[in-house]
């Protein structure tokens, strides 16, 4: 009876030893399966298609091509490879503009001819119409409808999930404000970190620093909705006033908050590293007549530089990842960043900004997951990267 | 030639003044720190200070949430950390035991096992929310539920669990277990009754600063459980439930009337950051409760 | 005048009080061994005359110590000019983690010489001092980690001799080396001894014998008995001394 109990409790404790390794199984799939779908996903919205004169020889267009198109940006067939007319934009909702209401009748039962006529008969006009209408017009051309592409969502320059007819899914302007804005972060929150943790670990008496401890601890345990608050009640509107800004939320705001998050971090990994720098050392540096400040920099320093760097590293790793500061603050503009006193918007601000509203299984939700991925991914690079420090330190110090 | 050095005068000086300046530095950056902790927290309670009342803390939002109080949310906050400790607790109390107790140290298992936790603990919150959506609301069905909040949270806390048993187990001198296996204790009796009493005090240092990080924890709510506004309160663990981390960025970013609401947002920062505080100074008591232990039976 | 003057020491760590008004005079360019069980204060006295006991918190030191004349816990003294000025060698080899040279180079570094070829010439003439040149001329850029034990000591003696001290303080030098690095540390010492004042902790009372010129002998923080080496290890005074050299205690 007693074996059995050992074995089975054995046996419940690996299983639950392995929970975390599952854990991230599960979520490389789930995140997967729904990321990947993207890419079967159709340029064109579902039930749409986007109808042309017959003679009017364009049959491919991109996802962004068609965005400028109907935004008007574009507006010679020219510059798509096509004949030398100006284009005209149909959208369903312009019928009233052609037709009268009696003309397409009550139900809009007449629509169809009538636009798909109306498209038959204007050289320079796209049409974008439901799938039905479309189908007693066999006089048009329609624009090929394509799976949206890895290069247009990893390359892309455009992040709008919910234009039509074509919404744009270019993730780079989110990549790029992410790490625009982390490494600011990380561009203000290292002379800190460093100084603290060097204070802390070789300069502060120990009063001091039984002190500086629980307020970096604390610094840690403040929530980050918390920190947003403050970032937007406090930080922005100084910012705003300070640079004369339009409005204060910017990378600038964010990069402030996420450095003041990523503190802590930095600094306890550097002071653990520092505290493990052998006394021999420091004293054989004392000994020969170098100061408590040259030993440090020329000694404690250099040799625990891989933990300093884990630190740093792990920090990136906070900042990245960060979600709710840099939503309440940053002011989520999806633009690839030029100056950091922009608004701009990160990978996990615009997963927790628009998830809830994009309908479930649809591309745009698709497309988060996809962003959820990515930062995954980006995570696990840096976590791999401090474990591998971590390892070759500790068989250096062996 | 001779190479006995003549060492430079007035460069003790130089290097003292420099030693000075670089700790100058380091003390005021530090300093700078403290004053931003500070900051933040003295604004927080100054402005929260004027809102906390009983009924503010034991009240339902009303009036369109620009009045009234907060009590749903807080209830909803408990919940959460109880459920996510429901989770956490048992299943990273034992992962540590196993890392500690059963696994082989050099093993590659255990580098394994300790790769992943540390790899889980550095995912950002928001992934975890995604995960969360996607397996236990969409594919096991929960909905948007206390459940599926109180899973996702407990999972998100688990490394730390885990950690922390596992560093408290570590630091039990293997002597204790030979003694206690030397009298005929299995090795289970010796892990119940000996190493984990031993080790609790650690653990529970552990146990508290994790339901003090799911306490702060939005993002992997905003998709699995969190309600906008639920005033009853939730009688399964089907229901959604109010939360205050996420109360909080409701009504500070996309309230009905942020004019209104703000004294609100004042009162909910401040009972955050009040529970935080408490984690925090609870867990430094059991820290230091725990190292006074150990010192008088030295 | 002695090189170095100790009168009434006394030192507390915390309450425990470790030196018990120790009184010692050294002459210059000569080498005396400290010996004496663990924990009578030998390595203590020691770390005083560079001050390596400030490192520790709550110590009081009571008494004077002179080195040429100078008191060296006088108000205003510069300890990093005194310990420019009094070497140690440590117990364990304790090389930074760095290369061969800047090992050497870095007492002269952080004492503000620049002069690079100075350095390179000093480096060279320190390591052939400490009989090291000839194994490590063709890797001087290598990491001081790559050298065995007993040349890592060597080079931490030729580090400390490449400020050009004039007391050099060894903390049981070879308690971590094999006998044939031991042999060499030893043969350093004999040579070394022209240019400092030696002052060597050890254990092991062959090697006093072997090294030293004049041998103290201390117990439960007391000093003994201070004599020529010789006539310590033939003919002591005391009987707590002639019991401990002749392996009775300790």
């Amino acid at each position: 009876m007693k074996k059995v109990l050992e074995r089975v409790v054995k046996w419940l404790l690996t299983a639950s030893g392995f929970v975390t390794s599952l854990v991230i199984l599960l979520i490389i799939a789930f995140l997967f399966a729904e990321g990947a779908g993207l890419f079967r996903e159709r340029v064109i919205e579902e039930g749409y298609v986007l109808a042309l004169h017959p003679d009017n020889p364009v049959r491919e267009m991109t996802a962004a091509e068609i965005k400028a198109v109907f935004d008007e940006d574009i507006t010679s067939w020219t510059a798509l490879g096509g004949p030398d007319v100006p284009i005209e934009t149909f959208r369903l909702e312009d019928a009233d503009k052609y037709f009268t209401e009696e003309q397409l009748g009550a139900q809009y039962e007449n629509a169809g001819a009538l636009i798909s006529e109306l498209i038959g008969s204007r050289p320079g006009m796209i049409g974008f119409i439901p799938e039905s209408m479309a189908v007693d017009g066999a006089e048009l051309n329609f624009i090929e409808d394509n799976s949206i592409s890895p290069a247009e969502v990893f390359a892309g320059t455009e992040w709008f999930p919910t234009a039509t007819p074509a919404p744009l899914f270019g993730m780079l302007p989110l990549l790029a404000g992410t790490l625009w804005v982390s490494f600011f972060a990380i561009l203000f929150a290292l002379p800190f970190g460093i100084s603290i943790a060097v204070y802390m670990a070789e300069v502060a008496s120990p009063r001091v620093r039984g002190f500086l401890k629980p307020v970096i601890e604390l610094l840690n345990g403040i929530p980050s909705v918390v920190y947003g608050f403050f970032g937007l009640i406090v930080i922005v509107p100084i910012l705003q006033q300070v640079f004369g800004l339009p409005v204060g939320e910017s990378g600038l705001a964010g990069s402030i908050v996420l450095a003041i998050m990523a503190l802590p971090t930095i600094v306890s990994v550097a002071e653990d590293a520092m505290r493990n720098c052998p006394t021999t050392l420091r004293e054989a540096s004392l000994a020969l007549g170098a100061t408590q400040w040259q030993t440090i920099y020329r000694v404690v320093i250099p040799s625990s530089m891989s933990g300093i760097a884990s630190g740093v590293v792990l920090g990136i790793g906070r900042a990245v990842g960060e979600t709710m500061a840099v939503l309440m603050v940053t002011g989520n503009a999806a633009v690839i960043p030029t100056s950091i006193l922009e608004p701009l918007r990160t990978i996990p601000a615009t997963i927790a900004a628009e998830l809830g509203e994009a309908p479930a299984g649809g591309a745009h939700y698709q497309s988060l997951f996809l962003l959820g991925v990515i930062l995954f991914f980006i995570t696990f690079i840096i976590n791999l990267t401090v474990e591998y420090i971590s390892a070759r330190n500790r068989a250096k110090n062996r | 030639m001779d190479t006995t050095p003549t060492y430079p005068t007035g460069y003790g000086q130089s290097k003292r003044r420099a030693q000075r300046a670089a700790f100058g530095i380091f003390r005021t950056l530090s300093l700078i720190i403290v004053f931003t902790l500070f900051a933040i927290l003295g604004f927080i309670i100054y402005k929260g200070a004027g809102v906390i009342s009983w009924e503010f803390l034991a009240e339902a939002p009303t009036d369109g949430m620009t009045d009234g109080g907060i009590f749903p949310a807080i209830v909803g906050t408990l919940l959460l950390m109880l459920g996510s400790a429901i989770v956490a607790f048992p299943i990273g109390i034992m992962s540590g035991v196993y890392m500690n107790e059963y696994a082989s140290k050099s093993g590659w298992v255990v580098k394994f096992i300790r790769l992943m936790t540390n790899n889980l603990s550095g995912i950002p919150s928001i992934v975890f929310g995604l995960f969360g959506m996607a397996l236990f609301v969409k594919y096991l069905g929960f909905g948007d539920s206390i459940l599926a909040g109180s899973l996702t949270l407990g999972l998100l806390s688990l490394p730390l669990v885990i950690r922390t048993t596992e560093e408290a187990l570590k630091d039990i001198p293997d002597s204790i277990r030979e003694g206690s296996l030397a009298l005929g204790a299995t090795k289970l009796q010796t892990i119940w009754k000996v190493v984990l009493p031993m080790g609790m005090p650690r653990i529970m240092t552990g146990l508290i600063l994790s339901l003090g990080r799911v306490s702060g924890e939005t993002a992997p709510i905003l998709f699995t459980c969190a309600a906008y506004f639920f005033p009853q309160l939730p009688t399964s663990i089907f229901d959604q439930c109010m939360a205050l981390p996420y109360h909080l960025y409701v009504i500070s970013t996309s309230g009905t009337d942020i004019e209104a609401q703000q004294p609100i947002a004042y009162g909910t920062a401040l009972v955050l950051i009040a529970i935080v505080l408490v984690i925090n100074l609870l867990a430094g008591w059991f820290r230091r409760y725990f190292e006074k232990r150990v010192k008088t039976k030295q | 005048m002695g090189k170095i003057e100790a009168k009434e020491v006394h030192f507390h760590y915390g309450t425990f009080h470790a030196l018990k008004g120790i009184s010692m005079d050294i002459t210059e360019h000569k080498v005396v061994a400290f010996i004496g069980p663990s924990g009578c204060g030998k390595s203590t006295f020691l770390r005083l005359f560079n001050r390596m006991n400030d490192l520790i918190p709550g110590t009081q030191l009571d008494g004077s110590i002179r080195i040429d004349g100078r008191d060296i816990y006088a108000p205003g003294t510069d300890v990093d000019d005194l310990r420019k000025n009094v070497g140690m060698v440590f117990q364990r080899p304790n090389p930074f983690p760095k290369s061969i040279f800047d090992n050497i180079a870095y007492g002269l570094r952080v004492n503000g010489i620049k002069d690079k070829e100075f350095i390179r010439q000093r480096v060279e003439e320190s390591l052939r001092g400490a009989a090291l040149w000839d194994e490590v001329k063709n890797k001087l850029n290598a990491s001081a980690y790559a050298l065995s034990g007993g040349q890592q000591q060597r080079l931490c003696i030729a580090r400390a001799m490449a400020v050009s001290p004039s007391v050099l303080l060894m903390d049981e030098p070879a308690s971590a080396l094999d006998p044939i690095s031991t042999a060499k540390v030893e043969e350093l010492i004999c040579e070394l001894r022209k240019e400092v004042t030696i002052v060597i902790v050890t254990h092991n009372m062959q090697q006093a014998s072997r090294v030293s010129d004049m041998t103290a002998f201390f117990y439960m923080g007391e000093l003994v008995e201070y004599d020529e080496t010789k006539t310590i290890f033939t003919n002591p005074h005391e009987e707590a001394t002639q019991n401990y050299i002749t392996g009775r205690f300790g």
